[in-house]
């Protein structure tokens, strides 16, 4: 039963990156109409700014979780103010494309700069150890991480979905132009958007720094994971990519555990069944 | 909004006379290869991707479906003819066979799976897909994981022509790559291939006039995915061997970068991307990840200022369709 637990809280971890990235996929996607393929990219570059400000800086993680966030956040804002803004009015194909290639670009670099093998990043003092809790035990860094992505997730669905500046969001996915007829700065916020679901995917970044290494790879596969999560849960909703991103990382903990051979594939192949039951996803419109 | 490939001439028998002329001059070219003196290893590596970039193209350049995952069917196919070549030790054509039939097949269940969805989704869905597969291929015995199925033989084709000698082995590939050229052309020019031009450009109004459309795009799926597999096989005789490579996404990127910089939508761009594309990681071979950045480069600049690729320029600028 230890094992069964400890491979369901793996699988919570792992549906917190999920969650956190498909939350910045389906935010991005919502205003840019662009599927972000660097999501990956910008998640790795989130741990190694992290690895950078502890072993350059000498800051501390808990400054690198807020930190590391604004300056990815700023990173991808000048990609989208130099780069991505060119692609109004073009297919969605072409986003895909054009962030693909800046994936390639920034992992490529890293590679260069730093091989493939992983770079250690140090759990913080503070969430050192860990607590037994009768039936299992607990690393209290492993919990922090499930509890404070979820915070942030119910934070940002908080911020889309019950403030002013959300509804002007929303309306802006809707019809641009009219808000823009309202006097509100669309193209800024655009921008802001894309800082905001870099800003998240980087902040998972750091957060998997101490528990996966720092490696330029670590976010290329992973992304084309949350692709699939994203097909399954679908991009209409919030809260659809937060539950849709935490149950797959349950459930792939749990065929760690039963039938581990398929650990890698399972999600593939739940998005197989979902999309041949339906295939607007589980909580998406009609696309 | 502008579609994907966003000039469509008409089919006319002028425009088909140009292509039917550029595709006589381009078989020449690629006859007098062994004579001059150019390395035919990279020729034979180049012609396979450029018929994988072609059946890719007739996906997304005329059925307007991004596929990010056709790098399974190149795996696919390769593995199949590689086992049956050197497990079951059959002859050359019924290797070839046996990998395509396994890309037909695997075309078959995708292409059922992806078609559900359009545009974007499509996209995210093959690529998953292919993931899925590079797991399945990374654990199966068959494929020998990480070390792959080495040492390929190449054997007599109908028991006469013999691959080994490169020159032979050339020109089979070379005939490979024209007929299954042709096969793509002729489908383009059909009035299959217009139905799944109206599909691209506006699909509810093809489905108002009657047609069915999943059953064209499917259609174009499998015959795009055979045709890529097809591919897989004949490099399986040039690289004489099947590894994960062929099946990682980055293979698939590296399909879609072919096309897109030859020109999307055009009938002779993959193959002229697919040579500079290979041609380009044939002479940075040396610098490591570099290749990767230039990639990536070439990708950001080709969909910010060169969308119509190299043969989608040279077609604006004469105001002929290639």
């Amino acid at each position: 039963m230890q094992a069964l637990y400890a491979q369901l809280l793996v699988g919570l971890i792992n549906g917190s990156f999920y969650a956190l990235l498909s939350l910045g996929l389906a935010v991005i996607f919502g205003m840019l109409n662009i599927i972000n393929f660097a999501h990956g990219a910008l998640y790795m570059m989130g741990a190694f700014c992290a690895y950078f400000l502890l072993n350059i800086g000498g800051i501390n993680y808990w400054w690198a979780l807020l930190l590391a966030p604004i300056i990815v956040g700023i990173f991808g804002m000048i990609l989208e103010r130099t780069l991505l803004q060119w692609l109004t009015g073009l297919d969605h194909l072409y986003g895909l494309l054009l962030t693909f290639g800046i994936a390639l670009i920034v992992q490529g670099l890293f590679q260069n700069y730093f091989g493939s093998s992983g770079l250690p990043y140090a759990i913080p003092d503070q969430l050192r150890g860990g607590m037994n809790l009768g039936f299992m035990f607990l690393p209290i860094y492993r919990g922090w991480v499930v509890v404070f992505s979820l915070v942030i997730c119910v934070a940002t669905w908080f911020l889309i979905e019950r403030t002013r500046l959300g509804a002007y969001l929303r309306a802006a996915t809707e019809n641009p132009t009219l808000v823009r007829a309202f006097g509100i700065n669309v193209p800024r916020m655009i921008t802001l958007t894309y800082g905001l679901g870099v800003g998240l995917a980087a902040l998972a970044g750091v957060l998997s720094a101490p528990i996966n290494q720092v490696r330029p790879l670590m976010g290329a596969d992973l992304i084309i994971v949350v692709f699939a999560v994203v097909v399954i849960g679908g991009m209409g909703s919030i809260m659809g990519s937060i539950i849709t991103g935490f149950a797959l990382g349950v459930i792939e903990g749990l065929t760690k555990y039963f039938y581990p051979e398929a650990s890698n594939t399972v999600v593939f192949v739940l998005m197989v069944l979902v999309l041949l039951v339906k295939p607007t996803g589980l909580t998406g419109r009609a696309a | 909004m502008t579609s994907i490939t966003d000039e469509t001439l008409p089919i006319t028998p002028r425009a088909v006379r140009d292509e039917m002329i550029v595709f006589v001059i381009m078989a020449a070219l690629l006859a007098i290869v062994p004579f001059t003196g150019l390395y035919p290893f990279f020729v034979m590596q180049a012609l396979c991707f450029a018929l994988l970039a072609c059946a890719f193209n007739l996906l997304i350049g005329y059925g307007g479906l991004l596929s990010f995952g056709h790098a399974m069917f190149l795996g696919t196919a390769g593995y199949c003819s590689a086992h049956a070549l050197k497990v079951w030790g059959l002859p050359p054509e019924l290797g070839i066979l046996t990998g395509i039939a396994g890309a037909f097949v695997l075309s078959i269940i995708t292409g059922y799976i992806s078609i559900r969805r359009q545009g974007i989704y499509f996209s995210m869905i093959t690529l998953a897909l292919s993931q899925l597969l590079y797991f399945v291929y990374l654990q199966t015995p068959f494929t020998h994981g990480e070390d792959g199925i080495q040492g390929i033989p190449q054997g007599r084709l109908f028991g006469f022509i013999d691959l080994s000698k490169p020159t032979t082995l050339y020109y089979v590939v070379l005939v490979g790559f024209l007929a299954g050229f042709l096969l793509i052309f002729r489908t383009i020019n059909s009035p299959f291939g217009e139905v799944l031009k109206s599909i691209r450009e506006n699909e509810q109004r093809a489905i108002s006039l009657g047609y069915k459309t999943d059953q064209y795009k499917l259609l174009a799926y499998i015959l795009s995915g055979t045709i890529a597999g097809f591919a897989g096989s004949l490099k399986v005789f040039v690289a004489q061997n099947a590894s994960l490579t062929d099946v990682h996404w980055s293979m698939s990127g590296e399909i879609v970068l072919m096309t897109l910089v030859g020109g999307l939508g055009t009938v002779f761009g993959p193959v002229v991307g697919a040579f500079v594309i290979i041609a380009m990681q044939q002479y940075l071979a040396g610098f490591g990840q570099w290749v990767t950045v230039i990639q990536g480069v070439i990708f950001v600049a080709c969909v910010l200022t060169f969308r119509r690729g190299v043969v989608g320029e040279i077609a604006h600028l004469f105001k002929r369709s290639l």
